[in-house]
């Protein structure tokens, strides 16, 4: 071989080595394992067990929950605003799961923390309209960062079972947005029954109905229980499942029902931060009626494993503006993924429903 | 097989060009999406489930094709040992360009999640609803998925080795093909 030709191959060689390592650098990249720093689901569940411990085979937050199962019985009024066909007038069966905030599967009912409640509704044409509703119609925090943060922040110390002051001060001095949810828990009951809480979507969507006008909306099921709380002052005399239980004998004694309200935004309401309340009056269309019938333990329910991930939407339900969603659905399906391949742990309710059928 | 064209099919081209780029798409969309819990994680998805059907679509059409119009020899003077090394990646790669789809949509299906492609389109589950199913197909997704990238590569820098340094005519019958005045075409 000449010089020339191998001074043409060493340059072939180098020139096909960099093309292949423009390939690998750009997957790194899309990949994140280089440039800027991105918050993946990892992190914020990270985050979550840096604040509450780490429980492996459970949920990473709303761990502590109750399966149940019943209707929702469509008036039909909702499809003024939606296409979905969950909507349209009937009745479709609904697997939903009862919660309370926090990683802890054991954790103690006394908390001034979220009443949740989690969704599924299947209609015939195949298609989903999953939700994780709380019991505030506000957020503490408005995305991502921020709830990592806040994570960190307000992690209990073990001295004083409550945050770090040293964390907390600064955290709450870099997000003001935090105060009004902290002022909105302070004053609000605290339902005394998973029965008796409103419960709320958090975010907006977007509802498109056949016409093709879209609107920016957000719900809550609002119970015909009648609202009574609990002592927030002697929350830890409360014994440890004592809301599970109360639902379980509820039940048993007869269904509750709850009315989905949906809310068209107003002109000028903030769409993009569940930080802030939509204020003063709004329509309001009642679109129909959860009828709870049964509740069941996680190991017997089925609502244990499925992920009740807010943005598994319907045609006809869209993604809003904010960017809280997407957090959501990334940390909940890490989550739903680690816990998988996890063995599931035994939840609190199971000797309440047992105990309950003897 | 004197008879032999020197290069693929142009139908067989047009769809190995079309799903390169899909495919290295869908791989980099795919990293994209687990890396993050911002505002992009729900528009790749939806972008990842439609492409991924289409690729699924795209490779049953492409592999019965590619049987029926067969592949140009490859030169004589290469290495046994590579002509046997092309053959075995050119089976993988079909295979993994079926399977990517089949274990995303199995993998959904498992987990219990609904298999939406796009707005109103809803597949069929595939698997039964089961976690540790669910979980051992999250996991594979992700190693066949970095493996197809490194073979896309392997093959990217094959190719490019016939058509740089030995100039043998084998990139040329996957991109322009022969000239008609080639001797080739004439068989060889």
């Amino acid at each position: 071989m000449s010089p020339s030709s191998k001074g043409a191959l060493a340059l072939n060689v180098a020139l096909i080595g960099a093309i292949v390592l423009v390939f690998v650098d750009g997957f790194a990249w899309a990949a994140g394992w280089i440039g800027d720093r991105r918050i993946s689901g990892g992190d914020v569940i990270a985050a979550i067990e840096y604040n509450g411990g780490s429980h492996p085979g459970y949920r990473r937050a709303h761990t502590k929950g109750l399966c149940f199962s019943g209707t929702f019985d469509a008036n039909g009024a909702g499809a003024a605003l939606s296409s979905a066909e969950a909507l349209q007038r009937g009745s479709i069966p609904v697997i939903g799961r009862f919660s309370l905030a926090g990683g802890n599967p054991l954790a103690a009912d006394g908390r001034n923390v979220f009443h949740s409640m989690a969704l599924l509704l299947r209609t015939p044409d195949g298609q989903e309209w999953r939700m994780a509703l709380d019991h505030t119609p506000i957020f503490p925090v408005a995305d991502v960062a921020s709830f990592v943060e806040l994570q960190r922040a307000t992690r209990p110390d073990p001295a004083t079972g409550k945050p770090d002051p040293a964390a907390m001060k600064p955290f709450l001095a870099a997000h003001p947005e935090v105060k009004a949810f902290q002022e909105y828990m302070a004053k609000a009951v605290l339902p005394s029954s998973f029965a008796n809480a409103t419960y709320y979507s958090i975010n907006a969507f977007r509802f498109t109905n056949a016409a093709g006008t879209t609107r920016t909306v957000r719900w809550q099921f609002a119970p015909e229980a009648p609202l009574t709380g609990l002592d927030k002052a002697h929350l830890d005399m409360l014994p440890r499942d004592a809301l599970f239980k109360e639902m379980i004998a509820r039940t048993a004694r007869g269904p509750s029902r709850w009315h989905l309200q949906l809310i068209v935004a107003n002109p000028g309401d903030v769409t993009d931060k569940a930080t802030v309340a939509w204020t003063g009056p709004h329509q309001t269309i009642d679109a129909g009626t959860l009828v709870l019938t049964a509740v069941s333990s996680e190991e017997t329910g089925a609502c244990r494993d499925l992920n009740f991930d807010p943005t598994i939407l319907p045609s006809g339900i869209g993604l809003s503006d904010d960017p809280l969603l997407a957090a959501r659905s990334k940390t909940y399906s890490s989550s739903f993924t680690r816990r998988a391949g996890e063995d599931p742990g035994p939840s609190a309710a199971a000797h309440l429903v047992r105990e309950r059928a003897r | 097989m004197s008879c032999r064209s020197p290069d693929f099919h142009p139908a067989l081209r047009a769809v190995h060009w079309l799903m390169a780029a899909m495919v290295m798409a869908m791989l980099f969309i795919g990293v994209g999406m687990v890396s993050t819990a911002g505002p992009l994680y729900p528009v790749l998805l939806a972008l990842h489930r439609p492409t991924g059907i289409a690729i699924l679509i795209l490779v049953l059409i492409r592999m019965p094709l590619r049987l029926a119009t067969g592949a140009p020899l490859l030169p004589a003077d290469l290495p046994p040992i590579q002509g046997t090394i092309a053959k075995g990646s050119h089976i993988l790669l079909y295979a993994t360009m079926i399977a990517m789809p089949l274990i995303g949509w199995g993998m959904l299906s498992a987990g219990g999640y609904p298999v939406r492609i796009t707005d109103g389109f809803v597949l069929p589950a595939i698997l039964p609803h089961d976690l540790k199913l669910y979980a051992a197909l999250r996991l594979t997704h992700t190693v066949v998925a970095i493996s197809f990238f490194a073979l896309i590569l392997a093959h990217l820098a094959a190719a490019l080795m016939h058509g740089l340094i030995r100039r043998d005519g084998v990139l040329r019958s996957m991109t322009i093909g022969h000239r008609r005045d080639d001797p080739r075409m004439n068989g060889d």
